[in-house]
């Protein structure tokens, strides 16, 4: 692993890394009181990194997660997706960046339930502004990726939870994003799905694929290479596994 | 998103979600609908009135020298009566206006009666009797179907000659052909000489109930005091010439009645403007009265569609959620639901054409007034029908436009 950049507020982030907050916070108005999810966080994450990022309820994983997806903007400080600076991005921007930089796999799958396997995986596409044949390939080629080619044209009520996970998935890649952004990926499957999808990553990983996974669960974490642990509002660890 | 791809995907969102669908587009169904049916009878009617009606009731380029108006609707009773002190048209004011035109014209007179005609033992009753003269038929445009009109001699030396309506040849002789015998008409025996062609209906009443025969023939008697007629009939070449031949006729009769210049005329030269004027008179309601419904079920068509949309925006919260994660923009999503709305609105609005033209059909089928679908209107109909669907998205559409992706993905 490359020697993390210093980095001060003015600076680029090295062509390598490919996720940069520095000092980001997020605070949220409820009303009576200010609640500070998160207060100053900075990570870098490198190109081709398979990074866990854990923490109790209530210490700003999500909310992390949500900055780091772009669904959110943060109240102060920068964050840097593979070289671009995001944090202060319009609304319609950010929706560019999420088709084109990130894909999503949610610990609920989200596929809509009456399309089938094939048009679910279209979907980025769609707001890419591909051609419907292009789109129809590539969203092939995807599922074969993660080993659901011949499944293509089955609704999610017709797949197991991990073959619906893993539609999830090929949705998530095939974009070509620079981060797969998970989200408890395998909170609604039992153990035996989450060791299969948790092979997927790896795999994926393995392709050169960045993946970032949100979890509570321990064993789960154990698959990726580095866990951040944040608690109340800030990194509290740091540290590599041995993969 | 392009507008094609927003299209077909709410064109699928409807398919599976049919029975909804259905509801929601009633409300625009019943306003095309409406308003096709109800601008195809205006159309329809408007029509026949100007071309048909106007025309058999009085015939083209044709007035009528006349005590009062054939075509009264709506007249008060101090009126009438002033009517009914007038003198009556005479023999002698037809053969005066007949000498006195400088312009071409055939003249026809013309008096009628209800009566019973009867061969043998078989009647028929509340026949139209018109005693006329020999031109009346080309005035009228009757054409023969079988045998002859009758001649200007016959008329002059008063022949007891007939020409039966279709009706009353199929009441008294079944198939049998009528001409030559000899039926009865007001007691007095007549010689059928010809049969007219069928003339169908106006507005449910018949045409075809009638019997001619000449003016000067033994039943004047029946319909008139002797020396009397109910309307003298000229037709001109053209509505110029008729017009210019109604001032000489005006001039010649008030000659003959001695009226002063200021004194109103005591007769009428009656054309067919005044049903025209009538039938506008009530079109004019129709196209006021017709848009009020049409509007109020667009409207209420576009308030249900509003509904549908936000019930849909709320059950699809996450769905929006999911699209916004996947990189939809606000524009996208506001266009896949404005395109919903639209869809269900156009395709309510196409089966309200459809329901309308066949509703239109059925009147012409089912009921004496004549209807005819105007293209306006279903192009009109079209235009309105996605215009509720625009208006009626809008609303949803942005709401679910502008819903956060975090909140939206976070709903259960």
């Amino acid at each position: 692993m490359s020697t993390v950049q210093l980095f001060r507020t003015g600076d680029t982030p090295l062509p390598d890394v490919i996720i940069l907050t520095h000092k980001l916070t997020r605070e949220y108005d409820m009303g009576s009181e200010l609640v500070r999810a998160l207060r100053g966080v900075s990570v870098q994450i490198q190109k081709n990194e398979y990074v866990a990022v854990m923490g109790p309820s209530g210490s700003g994983k999500s909310t992390l997660m949500n900055l780091i997806g772009c669904l959110d903007t943060p109240t102060s400080g920068e964050y840097w997706l593979n070289g671009q600076k995001v944090s202060d991005l319009a609304d319609d921007e950010l929706a560019r960046i999420r088709n084109k930089e990130i894909g999503f796999v949610f610990q609920t799958f989200n596929l809509l339930p009456r399309a089938d396997a094939l048009h679910n995986v279209e979907l980025p596409l769609i707001y890419a502004g591909l051609s419907a044949r292009n789109r129809r390939e590539r969203a092939a080629h995807a599922l074969k990726r993660v080993g659901l080619g011949d499944r293509m044209d089955h609704k999610p009520n017709e797949l197991s939870g991990g073959q619906r996970q893993r539609v999830a998935i090929a949705r998530a890649l095939v974009n070509e994003p620079s981060i797969l952004l998970a989200d408890e990926p395998t909170g609604n499957l039992d153990s035996t799905t989450s060791t299969e999808i948790m092979g997927v990553f790896g795999e994926l990983h393995g392709q050169g694929q960045t993946v970032v996974m949100v979890t509570h669960e321990q064993d789960i974490a154990a698959h990726a290479e580095r866990v951040i642990t944040l608690r109340d509002g800030i990194v509290a660890t740091d540290q590599a596994r041995a993969a | 998103m392009p507008f094609f791809e927003a299209f077909r995907l709410a064109i699928q969102t409807l398919r599976a979600q049919k029975l909804k669908s259905g509801f929601s587009l009633l409300g625009v169904f019943v306003g095309v609908a409406s308003l096709i049916a109800a601008w195809s009878i205006a159309n329809g009617v408007n029509r026949y009135m100007t071309e048909k009606f106007a025309q058999t009731l009085y015939g083209v380029n044709t007035f009528q020298l006349r005590r009062r108006p054939m075509f009264t609707p709506n007249v008060p009773d101090s009126v009438w009566r002033a009517w009914a002190r007038r003198p009556r048209i005479r023999f002698s004011d037809a053969e005066a206006i007949s000498e006195g035109l400088t312009i071409p014209v055939i003249t026809a007179w013309e008096s009628r009666d209800q009566v019973t005609v009867s061969f043998g033992n078989k009647e028929a009753r509340d026949i139209e009797l018109t005693a006329a003269s020999e031109r009346y038929f080309d005035i009228k445009n009757l054409s023969i179907e079988i045998g002859r009109p009758f001649t200007g001699e016959e008329n002059r030396s008063g022949t007891p000659v007939a020409v039966l309506g279709e009706a009353v040849a199929k009441r008294l002789f079944s198939d049998r052909t009528p001409i030559g015998k000899s039926v009865r008409i007001g007691g007095v025996p007549y010689r059928v000489i010809g049969v007219v062609a069928h003339q169908g209906s106006i507005l449910g009443f018949p045409l075809d109930r009638f019997v001619v025969v000449p003016a000067l023939s033994p039943a004047q008697n029946l319909v008139n005091p002797p020396g009397i007629l109910d309307a003298f009939l000229v037709k001109a070449h053209s509505d110029v010439e008729m017009r210019e031949a109604m001032s000489q006729a005006e001039g010649i009769m008030r000659g003959r009645r001695h009226l002063r210049p200021k004194q109103d005329n005591n007769f009428v030269l009656d054309t067919s403007e005044g049903v025209q004027r009538f039938w506008a008179g009530i079109s004019r309601i129709l196209v006021t009265v017709i848009p009020g419904i049409v509007v109020v079920s667009l409207v209420i068509g576009g308030i249900v569609i509003m509904n549908i949309m936000l019930m849909a925006v709320a059950e699809r919260t996450r769905e929006i959620g999911l699209r916004k994660s996947l990189g939809a923009r606000r524009r996208d999503v506001l266009r896949q639901f404005l395109a919903e709305s639209t869809a269900i609105a156009t395709v309510g609005a196409t089966f309200g054409i459809l329901a309308g033209i066949g509703l239109t059909i059925v009147i012409n089928k089912l009921s004496p007034l004549p209807a005819s679908v105007s293209p306006a209107s279903v192009v009109l109909g079209v235009i309105m029908g996605a215009g509720v669907g625009v208006v009626a998205g809008v609303y949803p559409a942005s709401r679910a436009a502008r819903l956060d992706p975090i909140t939206a993905l976070r709903q259960e």
